[in-house]
């Protein structure tokens, strides 16, 4: 098989799973709607931009830790051994990547329409603000499903998985709270909005290259 | 004992006690620019220093956790770590020195600078690597897994030292505006005493890293007689 075809089927297996146990996609709706609600009535309709900002950032990144925690975490060793005997390393991490993309997408699509909802729109440039989001949420995707394969192959994994990606994820969401600031205030893409989301996709482009790289290593035991 | 060869491989340890003892004398002695910092300004010799050993010793552990991932021997695995350990306890060092001079000229230690953040950050990632190290168990995953983890941390320690800074606009910290964070507004003078101190620096810390795989190296081996 080339690598795309097992890529592909993988990525449909994975697909296939979500779409029958629906457990990743209905826990993740229910945690941001249920954090989004706490804040809601903690606020109590009086936010103001730069807390709303930053409450949305923390909140989508703790959604898609949890979300990508599932990606390597949560199978069983014994389905990793068979996965290695069946397929690439390459086509595996390729796989996971898209796929967490996709729902990192959703996640960080659900997180804008609930906070829209319930928080009140404080977003001048919709255009900017989305164009952030959608490029957090891959460059989100791709660290976290590595970081994940990481954390996998200890023994304590799930405190392991918030310690190490943490601080990896730190310059992605710096960038991206100064991003959403600025879409805050104003709409057009001016020079540090350009730098800003370049940051991102570099940093985004790094990882997929390093971790396309690096897997093989980590997946043999 | 005097052959040539001996004298190339470690000339550099005593030339790094002699850079280092000029730096002090130097630092203190030499007149310095009239800034609104007074001597402070000295400090630049010292805390700057630190941050070169660290970029030294984390670059050294970079490249043995890629050895290690192409060749597979735990020497580098080994040295890898240690490499971290020692550029810890210089990042460590360097954020003190850096808190005792922002407190003469900013008035506070800490402040919410992109260049403080930046170096805290990056003390993190590797803390998160001694951790991961700590969770593995078994030797030979520990290695690899560590290996993959540093070549990440390494990225963030560039990105965060090297990129973010230097395009942020608000901070207090020199080197934003004329590029560099390192080399501000020197005159000649002090770079005669600069250069040295960084160089200095960096040899003296590869020194400590040196003994540290010596020691290792040595405990290793009598680990493994004892064995037998």
């Amino acid at each position: 098989m080339t690598l795309a075809s097992e890529i592909k089927a993988l990525f449909t297996k994975d697909l296939k799973l979500e779409l029958r146990q629906k457990y990743a996609i209905n826990s993740i709706i229910l945690y941001v709607v249920s954090t989004v609600f706490v804040a809601y009535l903690a606020y109590q309709g009086d936010i103001e931009a730069r807390s709303w900002n930053v409450l949305f950032w923390i909140i989508l990144l703790f959604a898609a830790v949890n979300a990508a925690t599932k990606s390597f975490v949560q199978e069983r060793p014994a389905r990793h051994l068979y996965y290695f005997w069946l397929s690439s390393p390459q086509a595996i991490i390729m796989a996971k990547m898209f796929y967490n993309m996709l729902l990192m997408l959703l996640l960080a699509g659900i997180t804008y329409v609930v906070f829209l909802l319930f928080l009140g729109n404080f977003i001048v440039g919709h255009l900017l603000f989305l164009t952030a989001l959608i490029f957090g949420a891959l460059g989100f995707a791709s660290t976290l499903t590595m970081v994940s394969a990481i954390a996998s192959r200890s023994d304590n994994n799930f405190s392991l998985m918030a310690i190490l990606s943490f601080p990896l994820m730190l310059p992605f969401l710096l960038s991206l709270i100064k991003l959403s600031n600025l879409a805050l205030s104003q709409s057009h893409f001016n020079l540090l909005a350009w730098q800003l989301l370049s940051i991102v996709v570099g940093l985004n482009l790094i990882v997929i290259i390093l971790s396309f790289i690096l897997f093989p290593y980590l997946w043999k035991e | 004992m005097f052959n040539l060869k001996y004298i190339l491989r470690n000339f550099w340890k005593p030339l790094s006690i002699l850079l280092l003892v000029y730096a002090i004398v130097a630092g203190f002695s030499i007149s310095i620019p009239d800034t609104n910092i007074g001597d402070t300004l000295r400090n630049v010799f010292y805390h700057v220093g630190m941050w070169f050993a660290l970029l030294a010793l984390m670059t050294s552990s970079f490249i043995h956790s890629i050895r290690y991932l192409s060749k597979g021997q735990m020497i580098d695995d080994s040295k890898a770590n240690e490499g971290v350990l020692v550029g810890l306890f210089f990042g460590i060092l360097g954020i003190i020195t850096g808190m005792i001079w922002a407190t003469f000229t900013w008035g506070v230690p800490w402040t919410n600078d992109p260049h403080l953040n930046g170096a805290a950050v990056s003390l993190l990632v590797y803390f998160a690597y001694q951790v991961l190290r700590s969770a593995v168990p078994d030797a030979e995953k520990k290695a690899r897994v560590a290996a993959v983890y540093n070549i990440f941390a390494y990225i963030i320690l560039l990105v965060f030292v090297g990129i973010l800074p230097r395009l942020s606009t608000n901070t207090l910290h020199p080197g934003s505006a004329d590029g560099n964070p390192a080399f501000g507004d020197m005159d000649a003078q002090m770079r005669l005493v600069f250069y040295p101190a960084i160089l200095g620096w960096i040899l003296l810390a590869l020194w400590i890293l040196n003994l540290r795989n010596r020691a290792r190296k040595i405990e290793s081996d009598l680990q493994e007689k004892e064995m037998e």
